[in-house]
């Protein structure tokens, strides 16, 4: 095990996310990482690190500075200040050492249908210079692993959108990269192949010792990950795991089904000082330790109850305790990246 | 190079996961350019196979100049031409235009490939730019004197007999001017986004280089406005030798191939054809040079 920077891509640390203190080197590393489009700062000023071997996502609303950020992880971009290094390569000065420590997957297809998968796979491995020696077994490891073996020879304009991104996984995967990049892995997916997709991501994670790091702006995707960072307008807003994430909400969601909205509202704000409102057509209100506050709403609301529910924190309320919002109203109100960060900053 | 292992499966893996294949990426170098250029050259080649329709289009083209138009004017021209078939005349001009339009057709594959995405899995791989470039230069040249070569099968019809010299010498020729129309195509697609403006842009060049080139008429006794034009096409310094090349093998009268095949001069100086093939060379590593350093850019 060594913690300086190696040339070669082989995993040789076996780096359970967790015990990550000290001994084990960073898959990423950000330091107050800027970037400006003209007058606009998309990103600005992020510190990051992720830790090798853990799965880390990067969770916010379409044009919050997720895609800039992970552009510039991936030196396509290059920031305008702060520094980033990844595999223990400054994504700068090192460029082509980052590019063959990484693998990618990108929102937009990026294969050759004109190709067949095999030859996509057979294309990457050249570019990439993987051994010829270990070319097939390579190939048939990481097609096997998302079960498209069998499809190898037909043509990728063949496939269906989900079996494209799979390919485009595996690919990702062929040269043993030791940080995968997924941006916006399951985007544009049905639910049926973004729950494959995910499968396939835990498949991987308990076959090769990698890091990953993903975007996203779907909550219930966000906790597959080990940890998060929450960004919002070019800025990290909170990073922790999930559940941390959840805790420091701090509050449970309660649903009421009452005869009287407007009456139980009234109650609340009266007799507990809640504030309620009327969330998928119930009641709802949020407050600190939800089953203990149960008895007591029955026994002092002083409104008929028909039934009552009591949810743990989602993401979802992480999202809003942090930004006053929800992502989704976060997207709908900046349809244009650019004009949202150019809102945002002033 | 660089060294591989197979170990058993990490710690974490179940017990039925196959075996990992451990791979170390060797650190780049020539080496890795070379694999860069190679892959990018055939995936060029395993594209053009599968597209037998553009090969038999990309035919037509030529053959509708060679036989429709040269059938056409025949009559007409047969005044000028001492007594030659302008058909033959006009037989080494269409060589080199099969080639023009195979390799324009090349380098609007950086165009395709960039509104299909596959543009993106080549800018992020570890090899230099310039062996993007390269390969996909070499596989212009490649494809486009394959598709010469079809051209040349023809001779037979025009009056030119097959000579291996002869076959050798075109060929030879059609691949350098091949790969200066593909950097040259390359270097424009880089900075085009849309298919229709590269299309549009092409149409606007090739035409007129073509025509200006003499591929279609004897370069004796032009106007001088179209004598200096057809000095600075680079085409000019690639028409020439394939024309000189095949009229070599076919009997002409003094007073002919004076009328046909006068040369190029430069200011009363007759420019041999090792230095006309030279110019095209340096056309092309000129295209070649700009075409890789706004690829870097990119």
């Amino acid at each position: 095990m060594s913690d300086g920077p190696r040339t070669g891509a082989t995993i040789q640390t076996p780096a359970p996310a967790g015990d990550g203190d000290g001994g084990h080197p960073l898959a990423v590393e950000v330091r107050g990482l800027v970037k400006r489009f003209g007058e606009v700062e998309a990103v600005r000023g992020i510190d990051l690190d992720v830790r090798a071997g853990e799965t880390f996502g990067f969770l916010g609303p379409n044009g919050a500075g997720k895609s800039t950020t992970i552009s510039m992880l991936c030196t396509l971009v290059e920031p305008d200040g702060g520094t980033a290094r990844v595999g223990g390569h400054d994504v700068v000065a090192e460029r082509n050492d980052v590019r063959r420590n990484i693998g990618l997957v990108f929102q937009e297809p990026t294969l050759d249908a004109y190709l067949t998968a095999e030859q996509n796979l057979r294309f990457h491995a050249e570019l990439y210079g993987v051994p010829k020696a270990l070319v097939p077994a390579r190939m048939q490891l990481v097609l096997e692993m998302v079960g498209l073996w069998e499809r190898r020879k037909s043509l990728v304009s063949t496939y269906s959108g989900g079996m494209k991104r799979r390919l485009e996984i595996a690919r990702g995967l062929l040269h043993a990269p030791r940080v995968l990049f997924l941006d916006e892995p399951t985007v544009g997916l049905d639910p049926q192949t973004r729950a494959s997709i995910w499968s396939y991501i835990e498949t991987l994670k308990g076959q090769e010792d990698i890091t990953i790091f993903l975007t996203t702006h779907y909550m219930d995707e966000a906790e597959h990950c080990d940890r998060i960072a929450i960004i919002d307008q070019g800025e990290v807003i909170a990073l922790d795991t999930p559940e941390a994430l959840k805790a420091s909400v701090g509050k449970d969601r309660v649903q009421l089904q009452v005869d009287d909205d407007a009456a139980a509202i009234e109650a609340l704000r009266d007799r507990f000082g809640l504030e309620a409102t009327i969330a998928e057509g119930h009641v709802t209100f949020a407050v600190a330790g939800g089953e203990e506050f149960v008895p007591r709403l029955f026994a002092e609301l002083g409104v008929p109850i028909r039934g009552v529910s009591v949810a743990r924190p989602s993401l979802d309320d992480v999202f809003m305790s942090y930004t006053g919002t929800t992502i989704r109203d976060a997207e709908a109100g900046r349809q244009d990246p650019m004009l949202a960060m150019m809102r945002g900053r002033r | 190079m660089a060294t591989t292992s197979t170990t058993p499966a990490a710690a974490g893996s179940t017990a039925t996961a196959p075996a990992p294949v451990r791979v170390v990426v060797p650190p780049g170098g020539w080496r890795a350019d070379l694999r860069g250029i190679k892959v990018v050259w055939q995936r060029e080649l395993i594209r053009f196979w599968r597209d037998r329709l553009r090969i038999v289009t990309s035919l037509v083209q030529p053959l509708i100049f060679l036989f429709v138009l040269g059938g056409g004017l025949s009559h007409l021209a047969a005044g000028g031409t001492e007594g030659v078939d302008l058909r033959t005349f006009m037989y080494p001009g269409v060589l080199a235009m099969a080639v023009l339009f195979t390799a324009m057709f090349s380098a609007a594959s950086v165009v395709w490939d960039r509104e299909y995405g596959f543009l993106r899995e080549m800018l992020v791989a570890p090899v230099r730019r310039g062996s993007i470039v390269l390969g996909k230069c070499f596989g212009g040249a490649t494809v486009a004197a394959a598709q010469g070569l079809l051209v040349m099968a023809l001779a037979p019809l025009v009056g030119v007999p097959y000579v291996p010299i002869m076959i050798l010498q075109v060929l030879a020729l059609q691949l350098l001017l091949a790969f200066m129309i593909t950097a040259f195509g390359v270097m424009c697609a880089v900075r085009i986004t849309q298919m229709q403006a590269f299309m549009a842009l092409m149409q606007m060049l090739v035409m007129p280089l073509l025509f200006l080139s003499g591929a279609l008429f004897p370069l004796a006794g032009l106007p001088r406005w179209l004598e200096v034009l057809n000095r600075l096409d680079p085409l000019t310094y690639a028409v020439n030798p394939i024309r000189t090349a095949v009229f070599d093998q076919i009997d002409l009268t003094p007073a002919a191939r004076a009328a046909l095949l006068p040369g190029i001069t430069w200011f009363g100086w007759n420019v041999p054809i090792g230095v006309q093939v030279l110019v095209v060379a340096a056309f092309a590593l000129v295209m070649l040079s700009v075409a890789i350093w706004e690829f870097r850019r990119a």
